[in-house]
Protein backbone atom coordinates (compact mmCIF):
# COMPACT_ATOMS: atom_id res chain seq x y z
CA UNK A 1 0.00 0.00 0.00
CA UNK A 2 1.14 3.76 -1.34
CA UNK A 3 1.17 4.91 2.87
CA UNK A 4 4.44 3.29 3.97
CA UNK A 5 5.95 5.98 1.24
CA UNK A 6 3.77 8.87 2.02
CA UNK A 7 5.23 12.25 1.81
CA UNK A 8 3.52 15.07 3.44
CA UNK A 9 4.16 18.13 1.06
CA UNK A 10 4.26 21.15 2.94
CA UNK A 11 7.92 21.33 4.42
CA UNK A 12 5.92 21.61 8.48
CA UNK A 13 3.72 18.61 7.62
CA UNK A 14 7.04 16.89 6.87
CA UNK A 15 8.62 18.20 10.38
CA UNK A 16 5.20 16.91 11.83
CA UNK A 17 4.93 13.98 10.01
CA UNK A 18 8.63 12.58 11.12
CA UNK A 19 7.66 13.35 14.86
CA UNK A 20 4.13 11.73 15.11
CA UNK A 21 2.76 10.20 11.73
CA UNK A 22 -0.53 11.64 11.80
CA UNK A 23 -0.53 12.55 8.02
CA UNK A 24 0.81 9.26 7.09
CA UNK A 25 -2.55 7.90 9.02
CA UNK A 26 -5.28 9.97 7.35
CA UNK A 27 -3.05 9.25 3.91
CA UNK A 28 -3.99 5.77 4.75
CA UNK A 29 -7.66 6.78 5.72
CA UNK A 30 -7.55 8.35 2.40
CA UNK A 31 -6.49 6.55 -0.12
CA UNK A 32 -7.65 2.99 1.80
CA UNK A 33 -8.46 0.63 -1.51
CA UNK A 34 -12.18 -0.41 -0.95
CA UNK A 35 -13.68 -2.80 -3.30
CA UNK A 36 -15.78 -0.95 -6.30
CA UNK A 37 -18.99 -3.52 -5.76
CA UNK A 38 -19.81 -2.46 -2.09
CA UNK A 39 -23.49 -1.72 -2.03
CA UNK A 40 -25.66 0.24 0.39
CA UNK A 41 -25.13 -3.06 2.84
CA UNK A 42 -22.10 -1.90 3.44
CA UNK A 43 -22.89 1.52 4.26
CA UNK A 44 -23.63 0.98 7.99
CA UNK A 45 -20.58 0.73 9.48
CA UNK A 46 -20.43 4.27 8.88
CA UNK A 47 -23.80 5.10 10.12
CA UNK A 48 -23.21 3.08 13.44
CA UNK A 49 -20.30 5.75 14.11
CA UNK A 50 -22.05 8.09 13.35
CA UNK A 51 -24.65 6.74 15.83
CA UNK A 52 -22.20 6.61 18.38
CA UNK A 53 -20.81 9.92 18.37
CA UNK A 54 -24.17 11.13 18.66
CA UNK A 55 -25.09 9.37 21.57
CA UNK A 56 -21.75 10.35 23.22
CA UNK A 57 -22.63 14.13 22.11
CA UNK A 58 -26.03 13.91 23.59
CA UNK A 59 -25.40 11.81 26.41
CA UNK A 60 -22.77 14.03 27.32
CA UNK A 61 -25.65 17.19 27.33
CA UNK A 62 -27.85 15.17 29.23
CA UNK A 63 -25.42 14.77 32.36
CA UNK A 64 -25.19 18.15 33.02
CA UNK A 65 -28.95 18.24 34.04
CA UNK A 66 -29.24 14.40 35.42
CA UNK A 67 -29.40 13.98 38.90
CA UNK A 68 -28.66 9.90 39.91
CA UNK A 69 -30.83 9.55 42.59
CA UNK A 70 -33.69 7.23 43.56
CA UNK A 71 -35.37 10.64 44.65
CA UNK A 72 -34.93 13.20 41.83
CA UNK A 73 -33.82 11.08 39.30
CA UNK A 74 -37.44 10.78 37.66
CA UNK A 75 -38.38 14.80 38.54
CA UNK A 76 -34.65 15.67 37.22
CA UNK A 77 -36.04 13.91 33.61
CA UNK A 78 -39.01 15.56 32.88
CA UNK A 79 -37.00 18.90 34.30
CA UNK A 80 -34.63 18.02 31.25
CA UNK A 81 -38.15 17.77 29.08
CA UNK A 82 -39.78 21.33 30.29
CA UNK A 83 -37.09 23.34 31.92
CA UNK A 84 -33.93 22.97 30.03
CA UNK A 85 -32.82 24.63 26.55
CA UNK A 86 -34.07 22.03 23.96
CA UNK A 87 -33.85 19.42 26.61
CA UNK A 88 -36.90 17.64 25.14
CA UNK A 89 -35.23 17.47 21.44
CA UNK A 90 -31.70 16.24 22.93
CA UNK A 91 -33.05 13.40 25.37
CA UNK A 92 -35.61 11.93 22.26
CA UNK A 93 -32.45 11.67 20.30
CA UNK A 94 -30.51 10.04 22.99
CA UNK A 95 -33.43 7.54 23.34
CA UNK A 96 -34.39 7.07 19.75
CA UNK A 97 -31.08 7.09 18.75
CA UNK A 98 -30.28 4.08 21.18
CA UNK A 99 -33.27 2.86 19.01
CA UNK A 100 -31.61 3.40 15.50
CA UNK A 101 -28.00 2.62 17.08
CA UNK A 102 -29.12 -0.98 17.27
CA UNK A 103 -31.47 -0.98 14.02
CA UNK A 104 -28.37 -0.12 12.03
CA UNK A 105 -26.27 -3.04 14.19
CA UNK A 106 -28.80 -5.69 13.20
CA UNK A 107 -28.48 -4.75 9.80
CA UNK A 108 -24.75 -4.58 9.85
CA UNK A 109 -24.86 -8.28 11.22
CA UNK A 110 -26.69 -9.98 9.03
CA UNK A 111 -25.37 -7.99 6.03
CA UNK A 112 -22.12 -9.79 7.97
CA UNK A 113 -23.78 -13.11 8.05
CA UNK A 114 -24.64 -13.30 4.74
CA UNK A 115 -21.49 -12.27 2.67
CA UNK A 116 -19.73 -14.33 5.06
CA UNK A 117 -17.97 -11.68 6.41
CA UNK A 118 -16.82 -13.29 9.92
CA UNK A 119 -15.45 -15.43 7.44
CA UNK A 120 -11.67 -16.18 7.78
CA UNK A 121 -8.80 -13.73 7.48
CA UNK A 122 -11.68 -11.47 9.29
CA UNK A 123 -12.65 -13.59 12.60
CA UNK A 124 -10.95 -11.11 14.47
CA UNK A 125 -13.23 -8.47 13.56
CA UNK A 126 -15.81 -10.14 13.84
CA UNK A 127 -15.03 -11.34 17.18
CA UNK A 128 -14.82 -7.41 18.24
CA UNK A 129 -18.01 -6.71 17.05
CA UNK A 130 -19.63 -9.27 18.89
CA UNK A 131 -17.82 -7.41 21.87
CA UNK A 132 -19.16 -4.40 20.75
CA UNK A 133 -22.36 -5.75 20.51
CA UNK A 134 -22.47 -6.98 24.43
CA UNK A 135 -21.51 -3.43 25.67
CA UNK A 136 -24.16 -1.75 23.36
CA UNK A 137 -26.75 -3.86 25.05
CA UNK A 138 -25.32 -3.20 28.63
CA UNK A 139 -25.30 0.28 28.18
CA UNK A 140 -28.61 0.60 26.56
CA UNK A 141 -30.37 -1.64 29.76
CA UNK A 142 -28.45 0.88 31.91
CA UNK A 143 -28.97 3.74 30.00
CA UNK A 144 -33.04 2.66 30.32
CA UNK A 145 -32.91 2.38 34.28
CA UNK A 146 -31.60 6.46 34.74
CA UNK A 147 -34.84 7.97 34.00
CA UNK A 148 -36.10 5.45 37.14
CA UNK A 149 -39.77 4.83 35.69
CA UNK A 150 -41.69 1.96 36.46
CA UNK A 151 -40.18 -0.02 33.51
CA UNK A 152 -36.74 1.16 34.81
CA UNK A 153 -36.79 -0.17 38.22
CA UNK A 154 -38.12 -3.85 37.33
CA UNK A 155 -36.49 -4.41 33.95
CA UNK A 156 -33.27 -3.38 36.07
CA UNK A 157 -34.59 -5.48 38.78
CA UNK A 158 -35.44 -9.16 35.68
CA UNK A 159 -32.45 -8.22 34.44
CA UNK A 160 -30.09 -8.20 37.53
CA UNK A 161 -31.87 -11.14 39.04
CA UNK A 162 -30.36 -13.29 35.76
CA UNK A 163 -27.22 -13.77 37.76
CA UNK A 164 -28.95 -14.80 40.93
CA UNK A 165 -29.70 -18.33 38.45
CA UNK A 166 -25.87 -18.65 38.70
CA UNK A 167 -25.40 -22.05 41.52
CA UNK A 168 -23.70 -21.04 44.96
CA UNK A 169 -22.88 -17.58 44.58
CA UNK A 170 -25.68 -16.26 42.45
CA UNK A 171 -27.52 -14.61 45.33
CA UNK A 172 -23.86 -12.62 46.71
CA UNK A 173 -23.00 -11.52 42.92
CA UNK A 174 -27.06 -10.41 42.77
CA UNK A 175 -26.52 -8.27 46.42
CA UNK A 176 -23.15 -6.98 45.14
CA UNK A 177 -24.55 -5.98 41.78
CA UNK A 178 -27.14 -3.80 43.40
CA UNK A 179 -25.58 -2.61 46.26
CA UNK A 180 -28.16 -3.55 49.01
CA UNK A 181 -31.19 -6.22 49.34
CA UNK A 182 -32.44 -4.66 46.05
CA UNK A 183 -32.65 -2.26 43.10
CA UNK A 184 -32.28 0.82 44.98
CA UNK A 185 -30.16 4.30 45.04
CA UNK A 186 -26.78 2.66 45.37
CA UNK A 187 -27.60 0.49 41.98
CA UNK A 188 -28.77 3.57 39.82
CA UNK A 189 -25.65 5.85 40.96
CA UNK A 190 -23.08 2.68 39.49
CA UNK A 191 -25.25 2.14 36.84
CA UNK A 192 -25.00 6.02 35.76
CA UNK A 193 -21.61 5.50 36.11
CA UNK A 194 -21.08 2.45 34.06
CA UNK A 195 -23.65 3.76 31.56
CA UNK A 196 -20.83 7.31 30.79
CA UNK A 197 -18.13 4.85 30.95
CA UNK A 198 -19.15 2.04 28.37
CA UNK A 199 -19.50 4.13 25.25
CA UNK A 200 -15.81 4.92 25.44
CA UNK A 201 -14.50 1.49 25.86
CA UNK A 202 -17.17 0.79 22.76
CA UNK A 203 -15.07 3.72 20.73
CA UNK A 204 -11.97 2.04 21.81
CA UNK A 205 -13.45 -1.46 20.53
CA UNK A 206 -14.53 0.80 16.85
CA UNK A 207 -11.03 1.76 16.69
CA UNK A 208 -9.62 -1.78 16.80
CA UNK A 209 -12.34 -3.39 14.48
CA UNK A 210 -11.62 -0.71 11.98
CA UNK A 211 -7.91 -1.54 12.31
CA UNK A 212 -8.35 -5.29 12.56
CA UNK A 213 -10.68 -4.37 9.21
CA UNK A 214 -7.72 -2.44 7.39
CA UNK A 215 -5.50 -5.30 7.80
CA UNK A 216 -7.09 -7.84 5.27
CA UNK A 217 -10.13 -5.03 4.00
CA UNK A 218 -13.08 -4.98 3.04
CA UNK A 219 -15.18 -8.35 2.28
CA UNK A 220 -17.58 -7.20 -0.91
CA UNK A 221 -20.67 -8.94 -2.21
CA UNK A 222 -19.32 -11.35 -4.18
CA UNK A 223 -16.92 -12.44 -1.02
CA UNK A 224 -13.92 -13.19 -3.36
CA UNK A 225 -10.34 -12.25 -2.39
CA UNK A 226 -8.78 -9.03 -4.29
CA UNK A 227 -5.62 -7.73 -5.49
CA UNK A 228 -5.96 -4.46 -3.56
CA UNK A 229 -4.88 -1.78 -4.94
CA UNK A 230 -6.18 -2.66 -8.48
CA UNK A 231 -9.50 -2.32 -11.06
CA UNK A 232 -11.25 -4.26 -8.62
CA UNK A 233 -10.85 -1.50 -5.90
CA UNK A 234 -11.47 2.09 -5.61
CA UNK A 235 -10.40 4.68 -2.88
CA UNK A 236 -12.04 5.61 -0.11
CA UNK A 237 -11.94 8.96 -0.40
CA UNK A 238 -14.43 10.31 -2.36
CA UNK A 239 -16.12 7.45 -3.95
CA UNK A 240 -17.00 5.37 -0.10
CA UNK A 241 -17.13 8.50 1.35
CA UNK A 242 -20.07 10.13 -0.92
CA UNK A 243 -22.09 7.05 -0.57
CA UNK A 244 -21.84 6.41 3.18
CA UNK A 245 -22.95 10.34 3.40
CA UNK A 246 -25.78 10.06 1.23
CA UNK A 247 -26.85 6.61 2.92
CA UNK A 248 -26.54 8.42 6.09
CA UNK A 249 -28.57 10.96 4.80
CA UNK A 250 -31.28 8.72 4.35
CA UNK A 251 -30.69 6.93 7.47
CA UNK A 252 -31.31 10.30 8.85
CA UNK A 253 -34.92 10.56 7.29
CA UNK A 254 -35.98 7.76 9.91
CA UNK A 255 -33.78 8.47 12.78
CA UNK A 256 -35.63 12.50 12.52
CA UNK A 257 -39.47 10.67 11.70
CA UNK A 258 -39.07 9.06 15.34
CA UNK A 259 -37.52 11.96 17.25
CA UNK A 260 -40.22 14.15 15.84
CA UNK A 261 -43.17 12.70 15.36
CA UNK A 262 -43.33 9.59 17.49
CA UNK A 263 -40.67 9.64 20.12
CA UNK A 264 -42.53 7.58 22.21
CA UNK A 265 -43.75 5.46 20.28
CA UNK A 266 -40.76 2.62 20.73
CA UNK A 267 -40.39 3.17 24.40
CA UNK A 268 -43.43 2.20 27.05
CA UNK A 269 -45.64 4.25 29.02
CA UNK A 270 -45.29 2.58 31.71
CA UNK A 271 -42.14 4.54 32.36
CA UNK A 272 -43.73 7.76 32.87
CA UNK A 273 -44.80 6.61 36.36
CA UNK A 274 -42.20 6.70 38.57
CA UNK A 275 -40.45 3.56 40.09
CA UNK A 276 -42.28 2.10 42.72
CA UNK A 277 -40.69 -1.19 44.42
CA UNK A 278 -44.17 -2.69 46.05
CA UNK A 279 -45.93 -2.70 42.23
CA UNK A 280 -44.75 -4.58 39.43
CA UNK A 281 -46.40 -3.55 35.88
CA UNK A 282 -49.16 -6.08 34.71
CA UNK A 283 -47.02 -6.50 31.56
CA UNK A 284 -43.05 -6.38 31.81
CA UNK A 285 -41.13 -5.98 28.27
CA UNK A 286 -38.04 -4.99 27.52
CA UNK A 287 -36.98 -2.94 24.74
CA UNK A 288 -37.63 -3.75 21.15
CA UNK A 289 -33.96 -4.57 20.10
CA UNK A 290 -33.66 -7.93 23.12
CA UNK A 291 -36.85 -8.95 22.53
CA UNK A 292 -35.35 -12.27 20.42
CA UNK A 293 -33.12 -12.79 23.59
CA UNK A 294 -36.06 -12.44 25.73
CA UNK A 295 -38.32 -14.63 23.93
CA UNK A 296 -35.07 -17.44 24.24
CA UNK A 297 -35.27 -16.95 27.93
CA UNK A 298 -38.77 -17.47 28.94
CA UNK A 299 -39.01 -20.58 26.73
CA UNK A 300 -37.27 -22.17 29.05
CA UNK A 301 -38.84 -23.74 32.18
CA UNK A 302 -35.89 -24.15 34.05
CA UNK A 303 -34.52 -20.57 35.88
CA UNK A 304 -30.23 -21.66 35.27
CA UNK A 305 -31.41 -23.23 32.02
CA UNK A 306 -33.18 -19.83 30.60
CA UNK A 307 -29.99 -17.65 31.83
CA UNK A 308 -27.42 -20.01 30.07
CA UNK A 309 -29.76 -20.06 26.95
CA UNK A 310 -30.20 -16.85 26.28
CA UNK A 311 -26.57 -15.50 26.87
CA UNK A 312 -25.35 -18.46 24.79
CA UNK A 313 -27.62 -17.26 22.06
CA UNK A 314 -25.09 -14.24 22.23
CA UNK A 315 -22.06 -15.77 22.65
CA UNK A 316 -22.40 -18.64 20.13
CA UNK A 317 -22.32 -15.64 17.53
CA UNK A 318 -18.73 -15.39 18.28
CA UNK A 319 -18.07 -19.23 17.72
CA UNK A 320 -19.45 -18.36 14.14
CA UNK A 321 -16.53 -18.60 12.17
CA UNK A 322 -15.89 -21.69 13.13
CA UNK A 323 -18.99 -23.13 12.67
CA UNK A 324 -19.84 -22.25 9.26
CA UNK A 325 -17.62 -24.93 7.54
CA UNK A 326 -17.95 -23.31 4.26
CA UNK A 327 -15.22 -21.60 2.48
CA UNK A 328 -17.16 -19.60 0.18
CA UNK A 329 -18.02 -16.42 1.97
CA UNK A 330 -20.94 -14.95 0.02
CA UNK A 331 -24.60 -16.20 -0.06
CA UNK A 332 -24.58 -15.09 -3.88
CA UNK A 333 -23.22 -18.48 -4.62
CA UNK A 334 -24.80 -20.85 -2.01
CA UNK A 335 -28.10 -21.55 -3.02
CA UNK A 336 -29.25 -23.39 0.00
CA UNK A 337 -27.50 -20.91 2.31
CA UNK A 338 -29.37 -18.06 1.36
CA UNK A 339 -32.48 -20.02 1.82
CA UNK A 340 -31.43 -20.76 5.40
CA UNK A 341 -30.13 -17.19 6.02
CA UNK A 342 -33.86 -15.60 5.31
CA UNK A 343 -35.16 -18.65 7.39
CA UNK A 344 -32.88 -17.50 10.36
CA UNK A 345 -34.12 -14.06 9.53
CA UNK A 346 -37.96 -14.68 9.87
CA UNK A 347 -37.10 -17.07 13.10
CA UNK A 348 -35.59 -14.48 14.99
CA UNK A 349 -38.26 -11.31 13.77
CA UNK A 350 -40.56 -14.02 15.09
CA UNK A 351 -38.58 -14.64 18.39
CA UNK A 352 -38.72 -10.92 19.09
CA UNK A 353 -42.85 -10.82 18.23
CA UNK A 354 -43.22 -13.54 20.65
CA UNK A 355 -41.00 -11.83 22.88
CA UNK A 356 -43.29 -8.81 23.39
CA UNK A 357 -46.71 -11.08 24.23
CA UNK A 358 -47.54 -12.32 26.99
CA UNK A 359 -45.48 -15.94 28.03
CA UNK A 360 -48.19 -18.43 27.69
CA UNK A 361 -50.08 -20.78 25.68
CA UNK A 362 -49.30 -20.36 21.40
CA UNK A 363 -46.60 -17.99 22.31
CA UNK A 364 -45.00 -20.07 24.81
CA UNK A 365 -44.45 -22.90 21.70
CA UNK A 366 -43.70 -20.43 19.21
CA UNK A 367 -41.21 -19.35 21.21
CA UNK A 368 -39.38 -23.01 21.90
CA UNK A 369 -40.04 -23.99 18.36
CA UNK A 370 -38.24 -20.41 17.57
CA UNK A 371 -35.18 -21.25 19.89
CA UNK A 372 -34.73 -24.51 18.95
CA UNK A 373 -34.24 -23.18 15.66
CA UNK A 374 -31.88 -20.72 16.58
CA UNK A 375 -29.49 -23.26 18.02
CA UNK A 376 -30.07 -25.90 15.24
CA UNK A 377 -28.75 -23.10 12.57
CA UNK A 378 -25.81 -22.28 14.66
CA UNK A 379 -25.01 -26.13 15.57
CA UNK A 380 -26.44 -28.63 13.38
CA UNK A 381 -27.64 -26.84 9.70
CA UNK A 382 -23.73 -24.31 8.96
CA UNK A 383 -21.55 -27.14 9.98
CA UNK A 384 -23.03 -29.72 7.90
CA UNK A 385 -24.36 -26.98 5.15
CA UNK A 386 -20.67 -26.46 4.39
CA UNK A 387 -19.61 -30.03 4.05
CA UNK A 388 -22.47 -30.99 1.71
CA UNK A 389 -23.65 -28.01 -0.38
CA UNK A 390 -23.04 -27.86 -3.88
CA UNK A 391 -21.94 -24.05 -4.59
CA UNK A 392 -22.16 -22.05 -7.48
CA UNK A 393 -18.86 -20.99 -9.59
CA UNK A 394 -17.00 -18.09 -8.50
CA UNK A 395 -16.10 -15.38 -10.79
CA UNK A 396 -12.26 -14.74 -11.55
CA UNK A 397 -12.66 -10.80 -10.09
CA UNK A 398 -15.27 -8.50 -9.20
CA UNK A 399 -15.01 -6.86 -13.17
CA UNK A 400 -15.60 -9.99 -14.59
CA UNK A 401 -19.16 -10.20 -14.02
CA UNK A 402 -20.22 -7.18 -15.18
CA UNK A 403 -17.25 -6.47 -17.82
CA UNK A 404 -17.71 -10.24 -19.54
CA UNK A 405 -14.57 -12.05 -18.62
CA UNK A 406 -12.40 -9.79 -19.24
CA UNK A 407 -9.26 -8.82 -16.49
CA UNK A 408 -8.30 -6.42 -19.01
CA UNK A 409 -10.96 -3.59 -19.18
CA UNK A 410 -11.31 -0.55 -18.94
CA UNK A 411 -10.52 1.02 -15.22
CA UNK A 412 -12.69 2.76 -13.03
CA UNK A 413 -12.63 6.54 -13.33
CA UNK A 414 -9.83 7.45 -11.36
CA UNK A 415 -9.30 9.94 -8.74
CA UNK A 416 -8.11 12.76 -10.85
CA UNK A 417 -11.47 12.12 -13.78
CA UNK A 418 -13.38 12.75 -10.28
CA UNK A 419 -12.19 15.98 -9.11
CA UNK A 420 -12.31 17.04 -12.97
CA UNK A 421 -16.22 16.26 -12.74
CA UNK B 1 26.01 -27.43 34.10
CA UNK B 2 26.47 -23.72 36.03
CA UNK B 3 24.65 -22.69 33.30
CA UNK B 4 21.53 -24.96 33.65
CA UNK B 5 21.74 -23.75 37.74
CA UNK B 6 21.41 -19.86 36.81
CA UNK B 7 18.41 -20.23 34.56
CA UNK B 8 16.41 -21.81 38.00
CA UNK B 9 17.57 -18.84 39.97
CA UNK B 10 16.44 -16.66 37.63
CA UNK B 11 13.39 -19.12 37.11
CA UNK B 12 12.62 -18.76 40.73
CA UNK B 13 12.84 -14.82 40.88
CA UNK B 14 10.70 -14.47 38.18
CA UNK B 15 7.64 -16.00 39.39
CA UNK B 16 8.29 -15.54 43.26
CA UNK B 17 8.09 -11.58 41.74
CA UNK B 18 5.18 -12.58 39.70
CA UNK B 19 3.33 -14.04 42.93
CA UNK B 20 3.97 -10.97 44.94
CA UNK B 21 2.73 -9.04 42.34
CA UNK B 22 -0.81 -10.70 41.81
CA UNK B 23 -1.22 -11.07 45.47
CA UNK B 24 -0.44 -7.09 45.72
CA UNK B 25 -2.82 -6.59 42.90
CA UNK B 26 -5.55 -8.74 44.35
CA UNK B 27 -4.72 -7.12 47.91
CA UNK B 28 -5.44 -3.41 46.23
CA UNK B 29 -8.26 -4.74 44.14
CA UNK B 30 -10.43 -6.16 47.16
CA UNK B 31 -11.37 -2.23 48.95
CA UNK B 32 -12.42 -1.57 45.04
CA UNK B 33 -14.91 -4.38 44.48
CA UNK B 34 -16.06 -4.78 48.36
CA UNK B 35 -16.96 -0.91 47.88
CA UNK B 36 -20.31 -2.02 46.04
CA UNK B 37 -21.42 -4.51 48.32
CA UNK B 38 -24.00 -3.43 50.98
CA UNK B 39 -23.01 -0.36 52.66
CA UNK B 40 -23.57 0.43 56.37
CA UNK B 41 -26.66 2.69 56.17
CA UNK B 42 -28.09 -0.13 54.14
CA UNK B 43 -27.40 -2.73 56.43
CA UNK B 44 -28.62 -0.51 59.32
CA UNK B 45 -32.34 -0.60 58.31
CA UNK B 46 -32.17 -4.53 58.53
CA UNK B 47 -34.98 -4.90 60.67
CA UNK B 48 -39.14 -3.49 60.17
CA UNK B 49 -41.98 -3.72 63.28
CA UNK B 50 -45.28 -4.22 61.58
CA UNK B 51 -48.73 -3.36 63.59
CA UNK B 52 -51.32 -6.57 61.86
CA UNK B 53 -53.87 -5.30 64.46
CA UNK B 54 -56.43 -4.29 62.04
CA UNK B 55 -55.74 -7.00 59.30
CA UNK B 56 -58.72 -9.33 59.11
CA UNK B 57 -58.65 -13.20 58.18
CA UNK B 58 -58.80 -13.12 53.97
CA UNK B 59 -57.27 -9.35 54.12
CA UNK B 60 -53.57 -8.94 52.89
CA UNK B 61 -50.95 -5.98 53.30
CA UNK B 62 -47.75 -5.22 51.98
CA UNK B 63 -44.82 -3.41 54.02
CA UNK B 64 -41.35 -2.68 52.92
CA UNK B 65 -38.45 -4.22 54.36
CA UNK B 66 -35.07 -3.97 52.95
CA UNK B 67 -35.97 -2.29 49.87
CA UNK B 68 -38.47 -5.21 48.90
CA UNK B 69 -42.22 -5.69 50.14
CA UNK B 70 -43.17 -8.63 52.29
CA UNK B 71 -46.53 -10.23 52.48
CA UNK B 72 -48.13 -10.27 55.80
CA UNK B 73 -51.18 -12.49 54.87
CA UNK B 74 -54.09 -13.64 57.69
CA UNK B 75 -55.56 -16.69 56.20
CA UNK B 76 -58.70 -17.85 56.08
CA UNK B 77 -60.04 -21.37 57.36
CA UNK B 78 -60.53 -22.95 53.70
CA UNK B 79 -57.03 -21.38 52.59
CA UNK B 80 -55.65 -23.20 55.04
CA UNK B 81 -56.71 -26.07 54.49
CA UNK B 82 -55.98 -26.15 50.93
CA UNK B 83 -52.49 -25.62 51.67
CA UNK B 84 -52.30 -28.21 54.70
CA UNK B 85 -54.33 -30.93 51.82
CA UNK B 86 -51.53 -30.16 49.23
CA UNK B 87 -49.24 -33.49 49.31
CA UNK B 88 -45.87 -33.07 49.39
CA UNK B 89 -44.95 -35.47 45.86
CA UNK B 90 -47.18 -32.22 44.08
CA UNK B 91 -44.47 -29.53 45.10
CA UNK B 92 -41.47 -28.49 42.57
CA UNK B 93 -39.84 -27.39 46.00
CA UNK B 94 -41.72 -29.46 48.92
CA UNK B 95 -41.92 -27.67 51.97
CA UNK B 96 -44.98 -28.46 54.31
CA UNK B 97 -47.35 -25.82 54.99
CA UNK B 98 -46.50 -25.68 58.80
CA UNK B 99 -42.93 -25.41 58.53
CA UNK B 100 -44.35 -22.40 56.57
CA UNK B 101 -46.16 -20.80 58.61
CA UNK B 102 -45.88 -21.71 62.62
CA UNK B 103 -49.27 -19.79 63.19
CA UNK B 104 -50.93 -20.95 60.60
CA UNK B 105 -53.15 -17.88 60.95
CA UNK B 106 -50.20 -15.78 59.53
CA UNK B 107 -48.46 -16.67 56.37
CA UNK B 108 -45.31 -13.82 56.11
CA UNK B 109 -43.02 -14.40 53.41
CA UNK B 110 -41.27 -12.17 50.68
CA UNK B 111 -43.04 -10.59 47.74
CA UNK B 112 -40.56 -11.71 45.55
CA UNK B 113 -41.08 -13.97 42.56
CA UNK B 114 -37.73 -16.49 42.83
CA UNK B 115 -37.74 -16.34 39.30
CA UNK B 116 -36.67 -13.20 38.67
CA UNK B 117 -37.57 -10.75 41.45
CA UNK B 118 -41.20 -9.15 40.45
CA UNK B 119 -43.96 -8.85 42.89
CA UNK B 120 -46.68 -11.48 42.25
CA UNK B 121 -50.14 -10.39 42.22
CA UNK B 122 -52.55 -11.43 45.31
CA UNK B 123 -55.47 -13.91 45.25
CA UNK B 124 -54.57 -14.60 41.46
CA UNK B 125 -53.28 -18.19 39.66
CA UNK B 126 -54.61 -21.29 39.17
CA UNK B 127 -53.86 -22.45 42.96
CA UNK B 128 -55.62 -19.53 44.93
CA UNK B 129 -52.80 -17.85 45.76
CA UNK B 130 -50.30 -15.56 43.96
CA UNK B 131 -49.35 -15.22 39.95
CA UNK B 132 -46.39 -13.74 39.05
CA UNK B 133 -47.43 -11.39 36.01
CA UNK B 134 -43.49 -11.34 34.77
CA UNK B 135 -43.36 -14.73 33.73
CA UNK B 136 -46.33 -16.73 34.32
CA UNK B 137 -45.36 -18.29 38.08
CA UNK B 138 -48.40 -19.72 40.16
CA UNK B 139 -47.50 -20.02 44.01
CA UNK B 140 -50.22 -21.73 46.16
CA UNK B 141 -52.33 -20.56 49.54
CA UNK B 142 -48.85 -21.82 51.30
CA UNK B 143 -46.65 -19.36 48.57
CA UNK B 144 -45.08 -22.17 47.54
CA UNK B 145 -44.41 -22.53 43.79
CA UNK B 146 -46.46 -25.01 41.56
CA UNK B 147 -46.23 -23.92 38.30
CA UNK B 148 -44.10 -21.61 35.88
CA UNK B 149 -40.50 -21.04 35.76
CA UNK B 150 -39.45 -20.00 39.64
CA UNK B 151 -37.36 -22.67 41.22
CA UNK B 152 -38.27 -22.19 44.90
CA UNK B 153 -41.24 -21.22 47.08
CA UNK B 154 -41.66 -18.01 47.79
CA UNK B 155 -38.78 -16.93 50.77
CA UNK B 156 -40.25 -16.90 54.17
CA UNK B 157 -38.18 -14.20 55.93
CA UNK B 158 -36.59 -14.21 60.00
CA UNK B 159 -39.89 -12.58 61.41
CA UNK B 160 -41.16 -13.06 65.23
CA UNK B 161 -44.14 -11.76 66.70
CA UNK B 162 -43.36 -9.11 69.67
CA UNK B 163 -47.24 -9.61 70.97
CA UNK B 164 -50.12 -10.36 69.40
CA UNK B 165 -50.45 -7.42 67.33
CA UNK B 166 -46.58 -6.84 66.36
CA UNK B 167 -44.69 -8.38 63.47
CA UNK B 168 -40.74 -7.96 63.90
CA UNK B 169 -39.39 -8.58 60.71
CA UNK B 170 -35.72 -9.32 60.16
Amino acid sequence: MSEHNYQPKSKFGKWFNDRLPLLTLANHLTDYPTPKNLNYWWTFGGILTFCLITQIITGLVLAMHYIAHADLAFSSVEHIMRDVNYGWLIRYIHANGASMFFLAVYIHIFRSLFYGSYKAPREIIWILGIMIYLLMMAAAFMGYVLPWGQMSFWGATVITNLFSAIPLVGESITTWLWGGYSVDNPTLTRFFTLHYLIPFLILGLVVLHIWALHVPGNNNPIGIDIKKPSKDTVSFHPYIVVKDLFALLLFLILFAFFVFYSPNVLGHADNYIEANPLVTPAHIVPEWYLLPFYAILRSIPDKLMGVIAMLSAILILAALPWLDTSKIRSAVFRPLYKQFYWILVLDVLILGYVGAMPAEGLYLLIARIGTAYYFAHFLIILPILGKVEKTLPLPMSISEPILGGSLNAEPARSKEDFQKL
Amino acid sequence: MSDQKKVNRRDFIYTASTVVGVVGVGAAAWPLIDQMNPDASVKALATTEVDVSLVKPGQSITVLWRGKPVFIKRRTENEIAEAKAVSLTELKHPEKDEDRASNPEWLVMLGVCTHLGCVPLADKGDYDGWFCPCHGSHYDTSGRIRKGPAPTNLEIPKYEFVNSNTIKIG
